[in-house]
């Protein structure tokens, strides 16, 4: 009665609808302890998304910061000199009264002028040529000598008139261009008459007011006069310092450039002040921050790992007869495998949701405290989870293996 | 049509140490419609048997067919589809998962078993509703006494329409009482044409079966009718 023998034997099955069902319900049966289990590696995976997000964060907030306008500036000034060079006022400064036209030749300066702060000595301002000897009409206001570069690469805003060209400097024009608060002091408003102001003796005419300026802040509370007209009048003696503007990303080349083109002889007399490399500046903070914290995030996944492995590990050993009674009603060691290694994955799959989720989190609450922007690498949300789910691929494999060699017979001899 | 099971020499050796001949040169049929059981003192070979029987375990020697079928020759996965299809069996100790309602674990059976998708959680219920727990479907096994959990394992057992129940000592952890009313549905099922292999230490449980076997040592032997 062997004729059958031979006959097609089908081969258990273990469908993916299936396996998914098991592993669901596996991890759903104890909520609080999937939770507890998983909590290594949220955390770990929280530590990594909020380092990385907040170190981007900080970084990105650098750089809002400086390229605004620092990133597009140069300040060359003279470099301080020793001792033995610090009486010789005679020889002025080692900046050229040219260097405007000197810089503008240069590719990447969007604007340059010199500015040179001048010693009026004794000499108060006023706006009337009389004394009255009543009120206070004569005040101490600074002088600043400029070259007519300086009101652009000192980004300055006219409030009215207008600020003085070449031709006011080469002929040495009694003109002068008021900062908003000496103005004020000098009790001038309106510039199209051409109002005359007096240092000591000195007559000026007012050609224009400003309102603003974004660099140069003494700007503004001084009477602002042709470099020309300060050396002529005023005994100007050298150039303090040269403003720049230059164009995006060329800080650093003029940096280098501008000594060169100011003094060829002498360039090493020249400091040029340029703003820090934003993406240096950035990088640097994000590996002391990320250095530290990865660090950290590292140790937790690893704890993590072994929290998964741990307990599925000792799950294996508490299922023992449930693992007997599935190789009985047909499971072969690769479904177990597959059952309970597909249980870490997912578990860990889980805890990288949840963990992500808290880092983009806590990365939010701390840029809204400090009022930064949050950035966010796009991807990270994508790849904590799929992180998570290949700590749990790791930590779920040896359980997994231990399962799938539990010997069947053994696992229902038990009284589970 | 071949028996359900054909047992032609088989033993079984755990080889130790100290090595166990835990089944010796066993001779079996079992027809389909039979009901047996093998009794024995404790440590005799009777799960050794069952297991065999089950697939759960390769003999050391002679041949096992199942249905026709050389077992002996049969690859793991294809054993594995052999006991998802053929064979139910019930535990002493019921194995049911506790997390699980009572149909949730009638249908693992189905789980492994080709073809095993098709009106699952209906048939099911029709299992569940064949051992008299129709109305306990969502319950959870953990609040039903300890013979309605059995009757949730034998309708687990039965849910594939295997060709042959085997049972190891399935009244071991029931009162008396209990242990008659499980018993009543086996003579029910076999009443219908299952084929069934109970193991017991139960006097009165063997009596309930078709014919009687005996193991002692490892040696199978049939008892005559008059020995009951
Ligand atoms: N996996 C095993 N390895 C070694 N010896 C075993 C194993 N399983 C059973 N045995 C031995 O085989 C004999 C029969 O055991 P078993 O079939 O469980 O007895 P019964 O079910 O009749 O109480 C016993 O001596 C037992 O110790
Ligand atoms: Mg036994």
């Amino acid at each position: 009665m062997a004729g059958d023998l031979g006959g097609p034997v089908s081969r258990s099955v273990f469908s993916w609808r299936d396996l998914g069902g098991e592993v669901a319900l596996a991890l759903t049966a104890r909520p609080a302890r999937t939770l507890l289990t998983a909590l290594g590696t949220i955390l770990g995976v929280a530590a990594l998304v909020a380092t990385i997000g907040l170190a981007r964060t900080a970084g990105n907030q650098i750089v809002t910061r400086v390229s605004e306008l620092e990133a597009t500036e140069v300040v060359v000034s003279p470099e301080r000199r020793g001792g033995f060079g610090g009486g010789n006022r005679n020889t002025g400064s080692a900046i050229p009264w040219d260097a405007e036209s000197r810089l503008t030749r240069l590719n990447g300066v969007v604007a340059a002028g010199t500015r040179t702060s001048v010693n009026v000595g004794e000499r108060l301002a006023r706006s009337v040529p009389v004394i009255d000897p009543l009120g206070q009409t004569e005040y101490q206001i600074p002088v600043i000598a400029a070259s007519p570069g300086l009101f652009e690469a000192a980004r300055a805003q006219l409030l009215t008139g207008r600020t003085f060209d070449g031709g006011h400097s080469e002929r040495g024009d009694p003109v002068a261009v008021l900062g908003p608060a000496a103005a004020q002091r000098l009790n001038v408003v309106r510039v199209d008459n051409t109002p005359s102001i007096f240092i000591g003796e000195e007559p000026l005419a007012v050609i224009g007011i400003l309102a603003d300026t974004a660099r140069q802040p003494d700007l503004l509370s001084a009477i602002i006069i042709p470099d020309s007209l300060a050396r002529a009048r005023f005994g100007a003696e050298g150039v303090e310092e040269v403003q720049i503007e230059v164009a995006p990303g060329a800080a650093p080349l003029i940096a280098a450039q501008a000594p060169v083109a100011l003094a060829p002889n002498t360039p090493e007399l020249l400091r040029a002040a340029a703003p820090p490399e934003p993406e240096r500046l950035q990088r640097g903070v994000e590996s002391d921050l990320n250095s530290l914290f990865l660090v950290l995030g590292g140790i937790s996944l690893i704890v993590g790992a072994i929290g998964i492995a741990n307990v599925t590990l000792v799950s294996v050993l508490e299922r023992t007869g449930e693992i007997g009674l599935r190789r009985a009603l047909g499971a072969r060691r690769s479904h177990i495998a597959a059952q309970f290694l597909t249980e870490s994955v997912a578990l860990g799959a889980f805890a990288g949701i949840l963990g992500a989720s808290a880092g983009v989190l806590s990365v939010v609450a701390v840029s809204a405290s400090r009022q930064w922007s949050p950035v966010l690498d796009p991807w990270l949300p994508l790849v904590a989870p799929a992180l998570g789910a290949v700590i749990g691929l790791v930590a779920g494999t040896y359980p997994a293996w231990k399962a799938a060699s539990t010997e069947p017979i053994a696992a229902l001899r038990g009284s589970a | 049509m071949s028996p359900v099971v054909e047992l032609d020499g088989v033993g079984r050796v755990f080889p130790g140490p100290p090595e166990v001949e835990a089944l010796r040169d066993a001779d079996l049929v079992v027809e389909t419609g039979d009901y047996l059981a093998l009794v024995g003192p404790s440590g005799s070979g009777k799960s050794t048997l069952l297991h065999l029987l089950g697939l759960l375990d390769r003999p050391t020697s002679g041949t096992y067919r199942l249905n026709g079928i050389d077992t002996g020759v049969l690859s793991e996965p294809e054993r594995a589809g052999l006991r998802a299809s053929e064979i139910g069996f019930v535990f002493q100790a019921f194995h049911l998962l506790g997390q699980r309602s009572n149909v949730e674990n009638v249908m693992l059976a189905d789980v492994y078993r080709p073809g095993g998708r098709r009106r699952r959680r209906q048939r099911a219920i029709e299992a569940l509703e064949s051992v008299g727990l129709g109305h306990r479907l969502e319950g959870n096994p953990t609040t039903l006494s300890g013979g309605e959990r059995q009757r949730v394992a034998v309708a687990r057992a039965l849910v594939s329409e295997p060709s042959i129940v085997l049972a190891d000592e399935p009244t071991g952890n029931l009162d008396s009482r209990t242990s008659a009313a499980v018993m009543e549905l086996f003579d029910e099922l076999h009443g219908r044409g299952l084929t069934i292999v109970v193991i017991t230490h139960d006097d009165d449980v063997a009596g309930r079966a078709r014919r009687r076997m005996r193991i002692q040592d490892g040696n199978l032997t049939a008892i005559g009718a008059g020995a009951a």
